[in-house]
Formats: C-alpha cells, sequence, structure tokens
C-alpha cells in the first residue's frame, strides 16, 4: 500500500510598513501593501486551488484528500481583506476530506523563547480553527517545520494531539526512510510523521526547472514514482507551501494541470490511496524511534536554524521582542498585545538573513525589503516604539490605581 | 605589453580618488609584467622624496622633466612634466594658482640673482589659462612618445585626452580613454561647454572607453553619443596593506560615537546632505561627533553651515588628511558616510571597510552596484540617511554585521582584476590596429 499524504502550508506575515526612528505613530503595519498581496496571492493561488481540490474531492468521492495548516495571521487577513477565500476553505472542511492542523497562531519562534506565549498561541489557534471551520486539530506542526525531541515531548505533555509533522532530513534519518511512520523518544501517543522532501521538493521546487533531468514532471511519471514506495514504504508524505500552485509556480508551468491529473494517476494503481495525517498515523503503526536531539527545519539547504537566526542581529530581534512579554502582559492591553505578537512572526526575522544575500532567490520572494539591514533597522524602530507604548501604560496604569 | 599611461599624482602627492585609481591600477599592471610608462603633470620642485629614485632629469624645450621610478613598482617608469594641472582644479581657479606659484618661485629666499633668474626661467612656460595649458603639456607628451615604443595609450580623465589623442594619432597606437568621472559628475547640469568639448572628442577619438561603474557608463551613453560596445564596465579595486595597525583613540570621550564622512568638501560629495542628517541625528541623540575629513571648494561654507544649524561644536573639520592620520580617524569611526550626489565609483567606502569601519553611501554612486553589506540611501533622503545612522549607532548587533559582512566582501575588489579587465580590453584593441 502507498498512502501519499499531502499537507500544505498557507501562510502570510503582517509586513510592516517603513518605520524611522521618528515615527511616533503606533500604527505599525503596511494595510496597503499587506492587502495587495493577500487579494493577489488568494486570485493566483488559493482561490483557484481551493477550487479545483474542491472539484477533484468530489469527482473522486471521497477517495481525494488533502490537508491544511492556516496560520492565525492570515486568517485575520482573509477577514480584513478577501474573506471569500474563508468561505471556500470552509467548503473543504465540509466535506470531510480535508484535515487542518494546529500550529502557532502567529507563526512564530515562540517555542524557544517562551513556553506559554507557545502553549497560548496554539490554544489560540486551536479556537480559531473550531470556530471557522468547526473541526478540531489533532495533528500539530510548528513553524517552519522547527522539530527536535524536547518539542515533541511538549506537545506530547499537552495531551491533544496524537502527531505531529517534521522534516525527513538525511541527517535525521541516516539510512532510514521517511516513507514510515515513527515515534519520538519518550513518547507514547504521539506519532512522527517526515516530509519525504525529494518527491516534496520535486513538485514545489524542481517542476517548472529546465535544466531538471526529469523536467517535465508529468502526473502519471510522479505516480509512477509513488509506486516504487510500495514494497519499502508505507506513506508519501508531501509537505509544501501551499503558493506553490500558482505562485511559485505559475499557472503556465502546467501546474494546475499536474495537480488535476494527479489523483486519478495515483488512484489507477488499486494498493494507492490518500489519507490525512490523522488517517495515516491512525492505519500505519510507528516503525522505530527516531531521534532528533537537534533542532531541524524545512528551510533552506542546511535544513536547520540559520535562515532566522544566522547572525546577530537576527538573535538581536528576537531576543528583544521576547524581553518584551512581562511588560506587555501588564499592560493588559489588546492592542499592544496584538501588535507585540504579530511582531513575532517568523517572517520578519526571515528577512534579516544575510546567508544568501547576494543571491537570496527564496529569501527574496515578497520581500518588502532591499537588504537585510534595512528589515533589522525597521523592525527595531518599531520594537523601541512597542516598548515605548508598554512602559507608558504601565505608568499609567500605576497612576490609575494609586489615584 | 607596454603601455603609455596618462595619468595623476602618485603616493605621496595624493589629492583624491584619481591618484588613488592610478597607483592601484599600475601597480596591479607591473605585478601582472606589464611595462608602464607613466607620464604625470608635476610642478617640479626643487626636492622630492625619498620614495622616488631620480634617473635623468632632462631639461627639454617643453620645459623640465624629471624621470624617476618606485622600488615597488618594477615595471613602471615615471615621466613628469613640469605642468600645472592638477585634477581638482577648476578652470577659474587655474589662473589664481598660477600666480600664487609664479610669486612664490619669484619671492624665494635666496639672494643670488642668477638662482632668481633660473626659478624664474623654470615658470616661463606655464600657459596662462587651463585650456591652453592641457594643449601645452598634449605638446609636451608627444615629444616624450615620440622617444617611446609601447602598444597602447591609456589617458585617464578629461585632461589628457587631448594628450591621448596626440600621442595615439603621431605614433599610431590605439587609445583607452578611461572616464573616472565626467562634467555633469562634478558641476552637475551647469557643465563647462569646452571642457564637455574635451571629453566628447577624447570619447569619440578613442578605440575603446573604460567607466569605473555602470552609472558612468549610462552618463557616457547618455551625454556623449557613444555606442553601447565601445563602452567597457571596469570597477576599481582597493589596496589590502594588510593587518592595519591599531592606534588607541584619543581626545574623544569613550562613549561618544563618531560618524565619518572623508572626501573632498565639494558639491559632488553632498556635504550640505551630511550636515542636514547630523542635525537629525542631534535632535534625537546626543554623544556623537561628525567628523568631515577633508577640503575643498566647499570647506567655508560648509563649516558656516554647520555653525548656522546650530550644530557647530558637534561638526569638527580635520582638513585633509595623511598617511597615519587617515588610519587614525578610521580608528575612531563608528559609521563612515558618502553621501555623494554623483560618484562615478568612490573607492574611500571600500578603504573604510578594509578598516573594520561599516558605510552607508548614497545609491547614486557606482560602488552601490559592486556592494551589498553596506547600508545604501537617496542622497536626497535625509530622513532616511539620520534614520540609518542612528540605527547604526543604537544597535550595536547591526554595526557588527555589518562590518564582517562588508569587510569580507570587499576582498573580493582587487586591483588585479581591474588590470586583467584592462589587459583585455588592450589586446582586443590591438588586434584591429
Amino acid at each position: 500500500m502507498s498512502s501519499v499524504c499531502f499537507y500544505f502550508q498557507v501562510h502570510q506575515p503582517f509586513r510592516l510598513r517603513h518605520y524611522t526612528v521618528f515615527d511616533k505613530t503606533s500604527h505599525y503595519f503596511d494595510e496597503f501593501k499587506n492587502a495587495s498581496i493577500c487579494r493577489k496571492v488568494a486570485s493566483k493561488c488559493y482561490l483557484p486551488t481551493n477550487r479545483l481540490l474542491l472539484k477533484l474531492i468530489r469527482k473522486f468521492g471521497g477517495q481525494f484528500r488533502v490537508s491544511f495548516s492556516v496560520t492565525g495571521v492570515l486568517l485575520e487577513q482573509f477577514h480584513k481583506y478577501c474573506p471569500e477565500v474563508i468561505s471556500t476553505f470552509d467548503a473543504l472542511a465540509q466535506t470531510g476530506c480535508v484535515e487542518f492542523l494546529a500550529e502557532t497562531y502567529y507563526h512564530s519562534l515562540s517555542y524557544l523563547y517562551s513556553r506559554s506565549e507557545f502553549a497560548d498561541q496554539i490554544l489560540k489557534h486551536i479556537a480559531m480553527i473550531e470556530q471557522l471551520f468547526g473541526l478540531t486539530p489533532r495533528v500539530f506542526r510548528n513553524t517552519e517545520l522547527i522539530y527536535n525531541n524536547d518539542i515533541a515531548r511538549t506537545i506530547e505533555s499537552m495531551d491533544r494531539f496524537d502527531g505531529i509533522l517534521a522534516e525527513g532530513a538525511d541527517h535525521v534519518l541516516g539510512d532510514q526512510s521517511p516513507n514510515f511512520v515513527y515515534s519520538p523518544p519518550d513518547c507514547e501517543k504521539t506519532r512522527l510523521l517526515l516530509k519525504n522532501y525529494r518527491l516534496s521538493d520535486d513538485i514545489a521546487f524542481r517542476f517548472s526547472n529546465r535544466q531538471w533531468k526529469e523536467f517535465p514532471l508529468m502526473a502519471d511519471k510522479f505516480a509512477r514514482w509513488i509506486n516504487h514506495v510500495n514494497g519499502n514504504g508505507q506513506v508519501v508524505n508531501l509537505f509544501m507551501d501551499y503558493e506553490t500552485f500558482g505562485e511559485h509556480q505559475w499557472e503556465d508551468t502546467g501546474i494546475f494541470d499536474f495537480l488535476s491529473h494527479l489523483p486519478y494517476e495515483v488512484l489507477k494503481h488499486p494498493d494507492n490511496n490518500f489519507l490525512t495525517p490523522s488517517e495515516v498515523i491512525e492505519r500505519y503503526p510507528p516503525m522505530g524511534v527516531i531521534d532528533v536531539p537537534h533542532i531541524v527545519s524545512w528551510a533552506d539547504t542546511e535544513r536547520d536554524l540559520s535562515a532566522w537566526l544566522g547572525n546577530a542581529m537576527q538573535s538581536n530581534a528576537l531576543h528583544e521582542v521576547y524581553r518584551l512579554e512581562g511588560l506587555v502582559k501588564q499592560a493588559h492591553d489588546e492592542q499592544l498585545m496584538a501588535d507585540w505578537r504579530r511582531l513575532q512572526t517568523s517572517d520578519h526575522f526571515y528577512y534579516m538573513c544575510t546567508k544568501y544575500f547576494s543571491d537570496g532567490d527564496v529569501h527574496k520572494y515578497f520581500n518588502p525589503y532591499d537588504s537585510p539591514y534595512d528589515s533589522y533597522i525597521n523592525y527595531m524602530n518599531v520594537l523601541s516604539n512597542l516598548r515605548k507604548r508598554c512602559l507608558e501604560t504601565a505608568a499609567e496604569n500605576t497612576a490609575r490605581s494609586t489615584a | 605589453m607596454k603601455v603609455f599611461m596618462l595619468g595623476w599624482e602618485f603616493p605621496p602627492f595624493i589629492s583624491g580618488g584619481l591618484g588613488t585609481a592610478c597607483y592601484g591600477l599600475t601597480k596591479a599592471m607591473s605585478n601582472m609584467g606589464m611595462d608602464v610608462l607613466f607620464v604625470l603633470p608635476r610642478a617640479v620642485e626643487a626636492s622630492q622624496t625619498t620614495h622616488v629614485r631620480m634617473l635623468t632629469p632632462k631639461p627639454t624645450a617643453g620645459g623640465q622633466e624629471l624621470e624617476y621610478t618606485f622600488d615597488e613598482l618594477h615595471n613602471v617608469r615615471f615621466l613628469a612634466i613640469d605642468s600645472m594641472l592638477s585634477p581638482y582644479t577648476a578652470p577659474e581657479q587655474f589662473k589664481q594658482r598660477l600666480d600664487e606659484v609664479i610669486t612664490l618661485k619669484r619671492t624665494a629666499e635666496h639672494t643670488r640673482p642668477e638662482q632668481i633668474e633660473q626659478d624664474a626661467a623654470g615658470t616661463h612656460h606655464y600657459a596662462g589659462d587651463m585650456f591652453t595649458e592641457v594643449h601645452r603639456y598634449a605638446n609636451a607628451a608627444v615629444k616624450l612618445a615620440m622617444e617611446e615604443d609601447f602598444d597602447v595609450v591609456h589617458a585617464h580623465d578629461w585632461m589628457t585626452y587631448p594628450a591621448g589623442i596626440a600621442v595615439a594619432a603621431v605614433t599610431g597606437r590605439p587609445l583607452v580613454v578611461h572616464v573616472h568621472s565626467t562634467e555633469f559628475d562634478r558641476s552637475g547640469e551647469h557643465v563647462n561647454q569646452m571642457i564637455y568639448d574635451i571629453e566628447r572628442r577624447g570619447m569619440h577619438a578613442a578605440d575603446r572607453i573604460i567607466a569605473v561603474s555602470h552609472l558612468t557608463r549610462n552618463i557616457i551613453l547618455s551625454r556623449y553619443g557613444v555606442l553601447g560596445d565601445k563602452v567597457e564596465v571596469v570597477y576599481n579595486g582597493v589596496e589590502r596593506n594588510g593587518d592595519t595597525r591599531f592606534i588607541p583613540r584619543s581626545g574623544i570621550a569613550g562613549d561618544e560615537k563618531i560618524v565619518l564622512f572623508l572626501g573632498r568638501i565639494t558639491m559632488q560629495k553632498g556635504p550640505e546632505y551630511f550636515l542636514m542628517a547630523a542635525k537629525k541625528v542631534l535632535d534625537e541623540m546626543e554623544n556623537v561627533k561628525f567628523v568631515m575629513a577633508g577640503s575643498g571648494d566647499m570647506m567655508h561654507r560648509t563649516i558656516e553651515m554647520a555653525a548656522e544649524m546650530g550644530i557647530g561644536q558637534k561638526v569638527l573639520f580635520t582638513g585633509f588628511l595623511r598617511g597615519e592620520d587617515v588610519e587614525r580617524v578610521y580608528q575612531m569611526a563608528d559609521l563612515y558616510v558618502m553621501p555623494s550626489v554623483s560618484e562615478p565609483f568612490g573607492i574611500a567606502p571600500l578603504e573604510a571597510l578594509n578598516h573594520d569601519v561599516p558605510v552607508l553611501i548614497s545609491k547614486q554612486s557606482g560602488v552601490a552596484e559592486v556592494l551589498t553589506h553596506v547600508l545604501k540611501v537617496d542622497f536626497w533622503d535625509i530622513n532616511e540617511m539620520a534614520n540609518k545612522i542612528v540605527a547604526v549607532l543604537k544597535y550595536p548587533p547591526l554595526q557588527l554585521t555589518l562590518r564582517e559582512h562588508g569587510n569580507f566582501e570587499v576582498r573580493r575588489l582587487r586591483w588585479q582584476d581591474a588590470a586583467e579587465k584592462c589587459a583585455r580590453v588592450y589586446s582586443d584593441i590591438m588586434v584591429h590596429v
């Protein structure tokens, strides 16, 4: 049996507006830019792909199944800028063939800096998914698939999840295959699903690359590769950015045609099926324990934290934003809290990466800054203002309580 | 390959980037094994420094000339033509300078009448105005060239173009003109028509034009009517002189930040934008001083401007710096700013990076094309300039990251590569001869 497990990540940050040291306003986010990008991606990707998936789900009578994780910050943007997208996700949820996963509402690196924030953000995300789609997430994925044994243990202790996703990186797997279900060490209930990065990236990155020896990638060829897993694997985990469909791979590459033919080609082989992550966990017992003492992620070639913590600016910015946690929570101000949390989104630190600055492609997609230095300067100026607001609010509160 | 190069000063007699560029390029060519005959204008003085080994002073009809070599440049021979030409003097100032020099020579402190006669005689050949001097210089260069053997002529910036054209014509060798700056960079829209004409004639007479950046190349194509395939871009490099010695800071308080402007204080370099940004920075933070190291035709006006803006106490003017003083000022600086209005290339930021100083440069500069680990700003955007200056001074991680990456990046900007590119240009045009 070869089960294909699709997982799509759906996310956009609240990008900051240009903010100098002289700016005093508490409006930090570039509404216009965020709205344009949101609507553009909706029209090129979210809406057409959602509609295509709905069509395929209905056509194959329940045999075609997929999963998503949609971040809280993007759901907020849908509400503000293009609510029709939510109704397409809702339609997908109602088919019963689509699973929604949980993650941190703000797509943050909070696990590394504040366990309480981490937990609060997950609960907030679950609440929103339940409210919008009437579904309760049972599988967790951390921001950008950042994972290690400790994270698994933390998730296990939350007692809400059956499984967690991670990158099937070579240095994690050794000579084991990502095409099985595993267990993290010391975990009874939580199961581990590992991304098959070769097959996932064939679609997400190589699909339109004419220099690739497998170009052009047709649905039947890909289905044959899936079939090869039969006999030495149980599940093929295809985890990718949803923007693959229409944005990273434009419509004229044929990516939508590929997707629309794929279910047929895969299901042609009677041993194959499509499963959601929960269904995979239910069907296949774990093949063994995978030990991941050091953090892995699905970012860049290094598959580690260097995309967000590779230089002094990034670590300083992250340190400073989490240093404000106490102050922000004491202020008891909803707007302040929302602003502070939106500043935790991992993208802000991703923009400060100097790793590939000379030739960075992926980092530059939708990157509103000309240079990582500009993004750090901007971010720190905003943070300064936020800190000032916190202190002012704290002073007011003290004044009021002593009055 | 033998090159007849018409250029400018050599260390230690440098007054700006042009001299630095000529030195860097010539040294790299010498190291590659190319023979360079370097002709430069030099008002002859009685004594020279020890860097220079005098061969034979050749008094000729064109005026006294000197021939010398530098120990470190094995394949380079220098010929100095006695001339008042200097790359940074505007035509109006030329006459003034000329008068000054002649007066100086005539009132020198010796009493023997023959001496006075001799010295005065040495000035009789200077032309009264700059343009005539340019052509007299061309004459003298041709006379020198006729006694030499070489494969190609390479002329740096407009004053040498007539000499280049003349030498190339008389010897039948191909001509390369090297554009380090144009009249539009130096004078904005109020170009001097005669200088423009000389530049244009030089570019059209040349077999190939070398521009120091794409910025400059674009100006050449759009303003001088030159065709694209005639213009090559060869970026300047920077000299790496090994480890910079650590010289302790003195005279400035420990926690006081220093923002440095190092260059000629002239319109092209945007000194007024530097001051306006400084004012905004000082409104935001106190413990910072702005150092303007250099001299130039706008120096007095700039000093006045600083006083008028009420920041006179916070802006220090050092005058022109040389040698160890340059090292010292880089050691002290927390940030180097180049707010140039139009900078064909800009070697100074590279030197700053070499000295571990983070850099903020104007986007309207050629060097912005080759550097990524620097801060960039439009020269007129004072708000953003001040914003970036404050950020560097306020956030140590920013300074640290810029320093590390910038220092690393500047290592790949080598004169070696510039010299190799020039050699390729020479081969191209020699084939067609």
